[in-house]
């Protein structure tokens, strides 16, 4: 009796063991997945989304050109200029009604050559904003300077519209904020009732313990217990029979067996993968200052994300656009303008390093393929200091390829090959590897 | 018709037949400590083996437990045009003293890595030389001098100008100032600065490959030719398609009036007089082999029968006959012919003009009134220098871009006259402390010239321009800006240069028209005068009588410029060129004495043996080569070789063949009379010829007689046919495969054998675009050539079957006996076919070679484990293996020194992989420039235009005989292409197999010898 009460005693403080042990690991594997797969981006998203159905139910005008002038904006005009805000250059809002299309054009293809000119508009409004000269954009077409207008009309159109998107926008990243304060009120409840049952269930234990002790001390105490009930009473758990047992010794040995080749195979294939690197960058630059709270569109800095392989780290002078006037006294800002001045390049460490066998290009997949920058770079906007959101490998890479519809909406180059797609499969979605993007020399050459 | 690559494949030698069969040559050694020995003592003992295994393990273990911290670094201040990882272009000028060539810089992250032609250019028209495509590996030249040097110890700029100022205004006699021809403005008026400050100051021009001759039988002028206008071309001895004056720019006029379709069909009449098998001779309908001694009475026999003189005693009845056949045509084709001359004899020149004059050439072929101004050299006042430095009065002597000591026959003379003091200021603005360099007291090295602004004025109202497409590498200053400061004036070079530009592009509107033309790379309008020749020019009687002389009886010996190596400038330190096989021979690395069959027969010597060639009293050791087509008598020797500081690529190899130049009154002879004289040694010559020979000759290289097209476009190609239960069909209609569907491209090359003139442009294209190491020697020796193109070289006999009919057979069979005499020559591109149904895709194991929905054969590097089977079982043998660290192993340090130090790694081509040891390589149709174009086109939102996605091959084709395009686009040039040549000049190489590659080749079409076109003259009058 009391035998099968010690070995159920035994086997409880077991069960208990798992039971405060369990919720931790399980806790701990979701951290590492929320960390790492695209879910927790998905409160960014909203925010990014909005702006152009923002855009879009401002309606009114030709609504193709409105859209293409909207991409055009972000890429050619937004890292200088905002509809309703003076960032560099003034606010376009209203800019249909103070100019006419007639005077835009040649502003946008040379303005330099405007103002030389003497046009009297074009010289008080370079001196009212600086002197600062805006760069010459004699790729634009007439007709795309005109969509860029209508787009920047629409946005200003109904001035509650434009209100509305960056409302949606606010109310995205506010969603985000409180999905987050939610989560982080919840796990609080789930700890402290973890916290609770972990402590029920020692006092339990102790107690049981301290009551077999008894019951024992009082059995011990009795005279009229037979030999068998001695045996009992006396008998000692035979640690020696267990380690002796070859079922036992069997069954340990394969499972240590299988965590050691488990582990194994799992430091193997991580060798190389730098999934979460996150290094010290030599100036405390955050993406969530930047990026997050002050929205600052990513091709901004990174100036070539839309139209080279590299989406380059940003030149000292492109922090100068901003940092000449804000936070001149940060000891973080001071190490650029050393850096200025003494002519040595910030050296920042690469975070994202793929293998040079591996050709990755950005503008293929942001420009042509219109993927966010957090499908790959994880909640960027969130990040004080960035680190390796996704895994890079090539299993990675090629899965998004098998999984992910191929961006042929308004591009020509497409045309033909949907059509094709289409009649000879119908149900299956066109992705990137029924295009050959899942061939080797894509990315190896 | 019998084809064959080189003599031993005619005699079918044992050693022929064995690498014939075999794909790699067996029991070659790794570790070459133990050459010879290829029994077990070469492989590697059991222990060994264990510790090296032992060691990898640690080391991968050590290498997997930290990733190494990699930096990003940022512009500073981000130039507005450059976005890193995007190409830009920007235009210049590639002018070395001898090869002109309007360029564009392909300039990466701020460096060069590869220069392609500038189509804007109306003398070169996008195309490029062999040699310029290789000059961007130059200026990552390591052996360039990184300072100013003055007595041997470095220097700052300002010290070393104020030596030379004080030098220059201290001594006495003549200031001269050495240099290759100048055909720069604004340089020729920064030299003038410098002279209006220096004592007697003197230019003196010369060219290593001296037109001296022709200058001065055309009034002082050199004249515009213009190939394409010219229905026959003679040659005497004029290799105008590979070394001669602008290459580049008469390969593209020449093949103009050679390409043929069926709505054109009609060809120019090539004939060639020559002593050594050259490019243009192999390209040539009638090529007589003729002794240099000869070239003489071959110019006045065709002056007697063109102007109706006496008949000429003493020439070879072939070459007797050719001339009348010439003749006969030049008269028929008046004003629309040409006859050039090559050599440095001012009597066959001026006999030369007087047959263009009295065929009405002058102003149709042959301009004299909008000269070309590429060479300007005199050799009269070289010979003038020389002598004056010799005996004391010569003061100063600047050499800029010279190195006459090296390069000239007399050079042993001017380093004599340095190092005893001669002079008592010597300064070098060479690039490098070369032969004269070194002897000089200050050196003040130019920038290179991708660093360099300039201008260039080649002919008579174009003009070009060349920008620095690089910052500085090395503390050196441009020579232009040097000239200045020692003139006096502290202007910029980059003023001076636009100042003078202000009289060319007018003053209303300058910035935009320079603007402009710095944009194109090319303009128009005139700046440079012609300076008049102190020689006067020979009357036309003194000419002929001068001519009279005789056929020398003894071995002559040709000198000759090689395609790559030229004449051995700066080239001479450029592994790619060195390794480029030439043409003809398809010998690498080095010089060599090409001898008859004849000759080598009659003395015994074999190939390698080394010979002792010794010409007034200088003699050089090279090996022998035995050349077919070498005339009789002669030896052909290439200059270029031998140079003794260039670098670590360069030196000691090959002979310098200068010093047996004649160095006469009249002018420098690059022939002259020669004793040989085996020495017992070998010395193994690098030929690439025979390597990779395709499984069957039959079927590989098609061509046929212009006759023949005339009549039936449709009958000149031989079309495969194989049995089937239904009879005889074409090979595709059996197969065991499934054909590919291409739905989105389906990228196609075309080949036309008869515009291929085998320059050797593509291969160096090729080489820089992506990557392909250099070997070095050895390795060519041992078949491992990394060239992922080639230009297969077969000669042919010159004898048709109809001929059998004509001639009879007895006679016929009696002329094929000995073919090797001349050979006609055929040239094929040969480079991975992209077959449809690849063999190589279906043996490799683990899938490292597959096929691609664009048609492309694709291989992946990182998957290769080097089985080899690939290789093995391609009929066209174009696959390449590494069989070294071809960028870490010390072993190709010198040859491939490029890919070790971060200087020389500046040149590599950033999208496309360095393969490491263990795997296959070849041709991959240049997939990173289609990924581009594709991605371009993708961003535009539209399809990619025809001609936007071109491979590195057919990008610097100078004949455009390489067209490249997407076969499944109906409009694009391609497809129309092969729609119109099907059936009638297009096939596939080894058709019968069905492979079904994805490039076409077309037949190369011959005009050939005239008896057997009896209509040809009345069509032509």
């Amino acid at each position: 009796m009391m035998n099968s009460f010690l070995s159920r005693t035994s086997s409880w403080v077991l069960a208990l063991f798992l039971a405060v042990s369990a919720p931790a690991w399980a806790q701990q594997a979701t951290v590492s997945k929320n960390g790492m797969t695209p879910g927790t981006a998905a409160a960014a998203t909203p925010a990014a989304a909005a702006a152009p159905t923002g855009a879009q139910g401002a309606g009114g005008g030709d609504a193709a050109a409105i859209a293409a002038g909207d991409a055009l904006f972000k890429n050619n005009c937004a890292q200088c200029h905002a509809v309703n805000d003076k960032v560099v250059g003034p606010a376009l809002a209203g800019i249909s009604k103070r100019r006419p299309i007639s005077w835009i054009i040649p502003w946008v293809h040379n303005s330099s050559k405007v103002i030389a000119s003497g046009d009297e508009y074009a010289v008080k409004l370079f001196n009212d904003n600086g002197k600062q000269q805006m760069p010459a954009f004699p790729q634009l077409s007439d007709k795309e300077i005109t969509s860029i207008v209508a787009w920047v009309t629409s946005q200003e159109g109904g001035a509650n519209q434009t209100a509305g998107g960056a409302t949606a926008a606010n109310a995205g990243a506010a969603d985000g904020q409180t999905g987050a304060a939610a989560g982080a009120a919840a796990g609080g409840y789930t700890d402290m009732l973890l916290i609770v049952l972990v402590v029920v269930l020692i006092v339990l234990v102790v107690t049981l313990a301290i009551i077999a002790n008894l019951m024992k001390d009082v059995l011990q105490g009795r005279k009229d217990l037979d030999g068998r009930d001695i045996e009992v009473l006396n008998q000692r758990f035979d640690w020696a029979g267990l380690y002796r047992s070859p079922v036992l010794r069997g069954i340990v040995g394969t499972v240590f067996a299988l965590v050691l080749l488990y582990e194994g195979v799992q430091s193997v294939m991580a060798v190389g993968l730098t999934q979460g690197y996150q290094p010290t960058q030599p100036i405390a630059f955050s993406h969530k200052i930047h990026a997050g709270e002050n929205q600052i569109n990513c091709a901004y800095c990174h100036t070539s994300v839309y139209k080279a392989k590299s989406a380059n780290i940003p030149s000292a002078n492109i922090c100068m656009n901003c940092h000449s006037q804000i936070k001149t006294e940060s000891p973080e800002i001071k190490k650029i303008y050393r850096a200025i001045e003494r002519k040595q390049p910030i050296q920042w460490v690469r975070v994202h390093n793929l293998p040079d066998l591996a050709y990755f290009n950005h503008s293929q997949h942001t420009q042509v393929g219109g993927i966010q920058c957090q499908t790959c770079h994880g909640p960027i906007q969130n990040m004080e200091v960035v680190y390796q959101y996704s895994a890079l490998t090539m299993g990675w890479c090629i899965n998004c390829h098998r999984e992910t519809p191929l961006n042929t909406k308004g591009n020509a180059y497409y045309d033909n090959l949907v059509k094709l797609h289409d009649k000879s499969n119908n149900a299956v979605p066109f992705t990137v590897s029924s295009n050959g993007g899942t061939e080797c020399s894509k990315c190896h050459y | 018709m019998k084809y064959w690559k080189g003599i031993e494949e005619l005699d079918n030698s044992p050693e022929f037949v064995k690498n014939a069969f075999a794909e790699f040559p067996d029991f070659l050694p790794v570790k070459e400590g133990r050459a010879g020995h290829a029994d077990d003592s070469s492989v590697a003992p059991r222990r060994d083996f264990l510790k090296l295994m032992g060691f990898g393990v640690a080391a991968a273990t050590l290498a997997a437990c930290e990733t190494p911290v990699r930096k990003a670094i940022p512009y500073l201040n981000k130039p507005e045009e450059i976005d890193p990882t995007v190409s830009n272009f920007y235009a210049s000028t590639y002018f070395t003293g001898s090869d002109y060539n309007a360029v564009l810089v392909k300039n990466r992250d701020g460096r060069p890595i590869k220069l392609e032609g500038n189509p804007e250019s109306p003398v070169t028209r996008g195309g490029l030389s062999a040699r310029a495509q290789a000059a961007v590996l130059n200026l990552y030249d390591g052996g360039r001098l990184r300072h100013f040097m003055a007595k041997g110890k470095q220097v700052d700029f300002d010290e070393l100008d104020r030596a030379v100022r004080a030098g220059l205004a201290s001594t006495t006699g003549k200031t001269v100032l050495v240099s290759p021809t100048i055909i720069s403005p604004s340089t020729k008026r920064a030299i003038a600065v410098m002279a209006g400050r220096a004592r007697n100051f003197e230019h003196v021009m010369y060219d290593v490959n001296s037109a001296s001759a022709l200058i001065q039988a055309n009034g002082g002028v050199l004249p515009a030719f213009d190939f394409s206008r010219a229905n026959v071309i003679v040659s005497l001895g004029a290799d105008f398609l590979g070394t001669w004056i602008s290459p580049v720019e008469y390969s593209r006029q020449y093949i103009t009036n050679r390409k043929v379709s069926s709505d054109k069909r009609t060809m120019s009449r090539h004939f060639q007089f020559e002593t050594t098998l050259s490019l243009t001779g192999s390209n040539a309908d009638v090529r007589v082999p003729v002794k240099p001694s000869e070239m003489g009475a071959v110019a006045l026999a065709l002056y007697n029968t063109v102007a109706g003189g006496g008949s000429v005693a003493g020439l070879s009845p072939a070459a007797q006959k050719q001339v009348a056949q010439a003749a006969k045509e030049l008269q028929a084709n008046r004003g629309a012919s040409l006859v050039v001359s090559g050599s440095n004899d001012p009597a066959i020149q001026t006999v030369v003009a007087a047959i263009n004059q009295s065929l009405g050439n002058v102003g149709t072929t042959l301009n004299l009134t909008a000269p070309s101004y590429v060479r300007q050299g005199e050799d009269a006042r070289m010979t003038q220098f020389i002598n004056d430095l010799k005996s004391g009065a010569v003061g100063t002597v600047i050499f800029y871009h010279a190195n006459p000591v090296f390069n000239h026959p007399r050079g042993a003379e001017i380093e004599e006259a340095l190092k005893g003091n001669k002079a008592a200021l010597t300064i070098s603005l060479n690039d490098r402390l070369d032969e004269t360099g070194w002897l000089c007291q200050y050196q003040a090295p130019d920038h290179h010239w991708l660093e360099s602004w300039n201008d260039f004025e080649p002919k008579r109202g174009s003009l070009s321009l060349a920008q620095p497409a690089i910052t500085p590498l090395f503390k050196t200053r441009q020579a232009q800006e040097t000239f200045l400061r020692w003139g006096g004036s502290n202007e910029s070079y980059y003023n001076f240069l636009k100042d003078g530009w202000r009289t060319v592009l007018g003053s209303s509107g300058f910035q935009t028209a320079w603007d402009k033309a710095v944009h194109d790379g090319v303009a128009t309008g005139s700046a440079l005068t012609t300076t008049a020749f102190t020689t006067p020019a020979l009357s036309i009687a003194d000419a002929t009588g001068r001519l009279g002389g005789g056929i020398k009886s003894g071995i002559e010996a040709v000198l000759y410029e090689k395609v790559g190596i030229g004449e051995g400038g700066v080239e001479a330190n450029n592994p790619f060129l060195h390794e480029l096989p030439d043409p003809i021979s398809k010998a690498t690395w080095g010089n060599y004495v090409a001898v008859p069959r004849k000759m080598a027969e009659e003395q015994k010597w074999k190939q390698n043996d080394v010979v002792k060639v010794t010409a007034g009293g200088k003699s050089i050791e090279l090996p022998i080569l035995v050349q077919p087509g070498q005339a009789d008598g002669t030896v052909g020797i290439a200059v270029g070789y031998g140079r003794t500081k260039v670098g670590k690529v360069g030196d000691t190899v090959g002979a310098n063949a200068f010093p047996l130049a004649q160095a006469t009154p009249a002018g420098v002879m690059y022939y002259n009379t020669v004793t040989l004289e085996k020495t017992g040694a070998t010395s193994p010559i690098a030929q690439t010829q025979t390597h990779h020979t395709i499984m069957d000759r039959h079927e590989v290289v098609q061509e046929n007689t212009l006759a023949k097209y005339r009549e039936n476009p449709k009958e000149v190609t031989e079309y495969e046919r194989i049995a089937t239960p239904e009879g005889l069909e074409k090979p595709n209609k059996v197969s065991l495969w499934q054909d590919y569907q291409y739905n989105d491209h389906h990228w196609g090359m075309a080949i036309d054998l008869n515009s291929c003139i085998g320059c050797g442009s593509c291969v160096i294209g090729c080489q820089t675009e992506n990557n392909i190491a250099v070997v070095g020697k050895q390795q060519v020796i041992n078949r491992r050539e990394m060239h992922w193109m080639r230009i297969d070289r077969y000669y042919s006999s010159a004898h048709h079957e109809d001929e059998f009919e004509k001639e009879g057979k007895l006679k016929t069979y009696a002329a094929m006996e000995d073919p090797a005499d001349n050979p006609q020559v055929i040239f094929q591109p040969m480079l991975c076919q992209h077959c449809n149904h690849a063999p190589c895709e279906t043996v490799c194991p683990v899938l490292a070679t597959t096929h691609s929905s664009e048609g492309l054969n694709q291989m992946t590097y990182n998957r290769c484990v080097g089985t080899r089977y690939c290789a093995n079982n391609c009929p066209y043998k174009v696959r390449r293996f590494n069989w070294f660290s071809y960028y870490s192993n010390e072993k190709f340090e010198d040859v491939n020194g490029h890919m070790f130090t971060d200087l020389g790694r500046m040149v590599l081509n950033p999208d496309v992989t360095v393969r490491a040891r263990g795997v296959m390589e070849k041709c991959s149709f240049c997939v990173q420039r289609i990924q581009l174009g594709k991605l371009e086109a993708k961003k535009q939102k539209r399809r990619p235009k025809d001609g936007e996605v071109v491979t590195a091959c057919a990008q610097s084709c100078p004949t455009e005989a390489i067209l490249f395009g997407d076969m499944r686009d109906p409009s694009s040039r391609i497809s129309q292409l092969l729609r119109r040549e099907d059936g009638e000049r297009a096939f596939h190489v080894l058709d019968s197999i069905n492979v079904q590659p994805n490039i076409t080749y077309l037949t190369k079409i011959r005009n050939g010898a005239a008896e057997f076109f009896p209509t040809e003259e009345k069509e032509n009058a």
